[in-house]
């Protein structure tokens, strides 16, 4: 349980994340943890579809969302999805630094996809006046899309500070169980931005 | 473990306020929602007394329509979120790890952050009371009522921030009970060795985990719309009131059973404990817990049979109602059945559990006729459903609390509250509970509505609601004088037995009163259901080890969640006062500008990245330790 300072030197086995009790707890209560989120994303989804033909008088669905940007922000967040696999991969196989190369990649692809998602908000409030207060409509897409947006941040930022502690304290029994858990997050933001892709640009689009 | 000595750490050791502000040990974080939860309980039942006090004849005017208002929504909402949900994570802190022969939960320092964010939560909510004005719109905070349009002061802010902040803390208590459930059953003990108790509260954390995210959704829309101006619920704009209540409820009427199932725990230790008996049907009981479990998702729109779903909706879920009859018949058989042929002592601890069984029928079968939808119609916003609901919930729930804090005390602090005035304590809280809430029934009956601040006379309603009063303050005896016995008992000296009542049967009541930190020094192997008790049997007085005497280790103590819940009370009293006009310019620029809101989340993430940098290695008590305290 307190083997925290063996580092990688063939001691670890080959899932250092499930090695300890608080590794195989952390997992464990990290999936417990996604199902609350995914009943969370559950009613944001229900709020928005109950409301989405509610524009009052400003923009539609149809009218506002541009496919190809949306496109190129599921391509990236999805492929940054497969980086973080790799990630956990070279985890299994005690590789270090690809371990930190591919959670880097993974960072660098979440950055460019809030960035589009960030552009895509600035454009819709700045040329096309639809903003939290148009109608409820606007309000449910802000806080569906928003909350994937807000979580996609807080990934970012999770992730980027264990790359740091990757970097000070390498990969222990303690490291490992937290790299992980963050890649199940981040593949739950992934899963729930499919839906969002789905239901909200695509439906919005021809329905 | 092997490796153990060589990772010995020396760790800050606190005492005092500081431990109480650090501990991550669960049976001190349990004491500390028991007076956290206490005081809420407190505060809730002064509010009760005032509103009963208001109605206790025709026309008074002893507070205002706004006041009696606040005073209906906060005492709804404390009890229901502060009072007796806190409670209830103070008796499965203090009983789950060591029914389940755990020598600690699963996450230590997420237990005592749940038990941080739901005190500030709760301290927000109660703030209004004295930042302009409590929430006035009901427990269920309907919309458009609770829109700013017809709420305009800060009342419901106090009520959407504070409860997201103490529900955050619900859910992370049910996260970690969940997996230390899951994780941390001692050698032997399988799913259907568990005690009832545990079970009950397994079930129950699975509820909160798929019922609160609903309502963290709820009140983040409610406080967009009221704070950012959002549309969700505001009809010209497009939105839809009818969503606040399928939200709302969709959460609701799950948190119902959350509250229920726990208490149904500890009737089901309690009895057989005072019976001498095992529990009758120990199986069915285990699959009656999770069958209303699964009912209790899919009966939410009972509360809504007049808001005009269409008789097909009302009919379907009037059925599914109705079936949750069914397995909750099943446990009240078989707390019969476990009396039947028992050796029954009617210690206070008992008298709470068996005045349960028949008052919570009493309540079951109100519910039965409130579930069937063309009488409902009748029922609907009346007294009838008020004493339905207190029936349950007082008659169920807090009966059963109380038959579990007069069962377990002795296990939490090492004295047995005075049995005399236990018996004191049941009788008058009982006597005063059916008073109060039977003649309720009948005023429903009659026709008067809930939630109206007074009544004109010679309706037929005087009578019964003087009957009402006197109940409601005889009520307000009872637990006065059980908190007289806590004070009394209290100057005892510590140091019961391990098993106090004699007859314990399961693992907690094997262990020292009150249990060393660790809990366990050995970890036990369980045998077979009501572990202690086989053993018993078998002439063994202590539990077979199932381990050798080792170090153990502990996790440090940490103020580290006391400082993450600090920070987000205050960034939500800054998104609450974001939209207020200041007339002092200082003050409209830090709230105004979000400040203070940002200080406040830059106080949680930075004690987030503190805990996330810095590892916590704990430290351990040593075998030569543990030998010593054998001796002492």
């Amino acid at each position: 349980m307190s083997a925290h300072a063996e580092h990688v030197n063939g001691e670890l086995p080959h899932e250092p994340e499930k090695a300890t009790l608080e590794g195989r707890n952390k997992v464990l209560g990290f999936w417990l943890f996604l199902g609350g989120e995914a009943v969370l994303f559950g009613t944001l989804f229900a709020t928005f579809l109950a409301l989405r033909h509610q524009n009052n008088e400003g923009p539609t669905a149809a009218e506002l969302f541009s496919l190809p940007i949306t496109a190129a922000a599921t391509l990236i967040l999805l492929v940054s999805s497969l980086t973080s696999v790799f990630a956990i991969q070279a985890m299994h196989r005690h590789n270090l630094e690809k371990l930190k190369l591919w959670l880097i990649v993974t960072v660098v692809l979440g950055l460019g996809f809030l960035g589009l998602e960030i552009y895509e908000f600035y454009e819709y409030v700045a040329h096309e006046s639809f903003d939290m207060k148009t109608s409820a409509f606007s309000s449910s897409f802000y806080t569906l899309v928003g909350f994937h947006g807000a979580h996609v941040a807080f990934g970012v930022v999770w992730i980027s500070l264990l790359i740091a502690q990757l970097f000070k304290k390498g990969l222990t029994f303690v490291t490992a169980p937290k790299v992980y858990v963050s890649a199940m997050y981040w593949h739950f933001i992934d899963v729930v931005w499919v839906f969002i892709f789905s239901v909200v640009y695509l439906l919005g689009k021809v329905g | 473990m092997a490796h153990a000595h060589a990772h010995s750490h020396s760790v800050k050791r606190y005492s005092g306020l500081m431990d109480w502000l650090t501990t991550v040990d669960h049976k001190k974080i349990g004491i500390l929602y028991l007076i956290a939860g206490g005081l809420f309980f407190g505060i809730g039942g002064i509010e009760a007394i005032l509103i009963r006090l208001q109605l206790i004849k025709p026309m008074n005017d002893l507070v205002s329509a706004q006041v009696f208002n606040e005073l209906i929504t906060m005492h709804g909402t404390t009890m229901i979120f502060l009072g007796v949900m806190p409670v209830i994570f103070a008796l499965m802190n203090a009983v789950v790890p060591l029914q389940i022969g755990a020598r600690d939960v699963a996450f230590p320092f997420l237990n005592s952050l749940g038990f941080w964010t739901f005190l500030f939560g709760g301290l927000l909510l109660n703030l209004s009371w004295i930042m302009g004005g409590a929430p006035d719109a009901g427990w269920t905070s309907y919309t458009p009522l609770s829109t700013t349009e017809y709420s305009s002061t800060h009342g419901v802010d106090f009520y959407t921030i504070g409860l997201q902040i103490a529900g955050l803390g619900t859910l992370i208590g049910g996260i970690n009970f969940l997996a230390t459930i899951i994780t941390m059953r001692a050698p032997g003990m399988s799913f259907m060795r568990m005690p009832m108790f545990t079970w009950t509260s397994f079930i129950t954390s699975a509820m909160i985990l798929f019922a609160f995210p609903a309502i963290t959704v709820g009140l983040v829309l409610l406080s967009f719309d009221r704070l950012l101006g959002a549309n969700f619920f505001d009809v010209a704009a497009g939105g839809s009131p009818v969503l606040w209540q399928h939200i709302f409820w969709i959460f609701g009427h799950p948190e119902v059973y959350i509250l229920i199932l726990p208490a149904f725990g500890i009737i089901s230790e309690v009895i057989p404990t005072f019976s001498r008996k095992r529990l009758f049907g120990y199986s069915s009981m285990v699959f009656a817990t999770i069958l209303i479990a699964f009912l209790g998702f899919m009966v939410w729109a009972h509360h809504m049979f007049t808001t005009g779903l269409g008789p097909v909706a009302n009919a379907l879920f009037a059925i599914a109602t109705m079936l949750i009859a069914v397995p909750t018949g099943i446990k009240i058989f078989n707390w019969l059945f476990t009396m039947w042929g028992g050796q029954i002592r009617f210690t206070s601890a008992n008298l709470f559990a068996i005045g349960f069984v028949p008052t919570f029928v009493m309540g079951g079968v109100t519910g039965v006729m409130l579930a069937s939808a063309p009488a409902d119609f009748q029922f609907h916003d009346t007294y009838f459903v008020v004493a339905h609901f207190h029936y349950v919930i007082v008659g169920g729930l807090v009966f059963g609390l109380f038959s579990g804090l007069h069962y377990w005390w002795p296990k939490m602090f090492g004295r047995m509250l005075n049995e005399p005035l236990g018996k004191w304590t049941f009788w008058t809280f009982a006597i005063g509970f059916h008073l109060t809430f039977f003649v309720q029934h009948f005023l429903g009956l009659l026709g008067m509505q809930r939630r109206i601040v007074s009544y004109l006379p010679n309706q037929n309603f005087d009578t019964l609601n003087f009957i009402s009063t006197i109940g409601a303050i005889l009520m307000g005896v009872g637990v006065l004088l059980f908190l007289a016995n806590v004070v009394v008992t209290a100057r005892k000296p510590s140091g019961v037995a391990n098993d106090p009542w004699e007859d314990g049967r399961t693992l907690e009541w094997s262990i020292p009163s009150p249990p060393p930190e660790y809990n366990f020094k050995q970890i036990p192997l369980v045998r077979g259901l009501d572990a202690f008790w086989k053993e018993k049997m078998a002439g063994n007085k202590e539990m077979t080890p199932s381990e050798p005497l080792g170090p153990i280790h502990m996790p440090s103590p940490s103020i580290l969640p006391f400082v993450m819940s600090l920070g987000l009370f205050i960034a939500g009293l800054g998104f609450m006062f974001s939209t207020e006009e200041f007339s002092n310019s200082f003050m409209s620029l830090i709230f105004n500008k979000y400040i203070v809101m940002i200080v406040g989340l830059v106080i949680t993430f930075a004690a987030m990245i503190a805990r996330s940098v810095f590892d916590d290695h704990g430290y351990h008590i040593e075998t030569e330790e543990l030998e010593g305290e054998g001796k002492a």
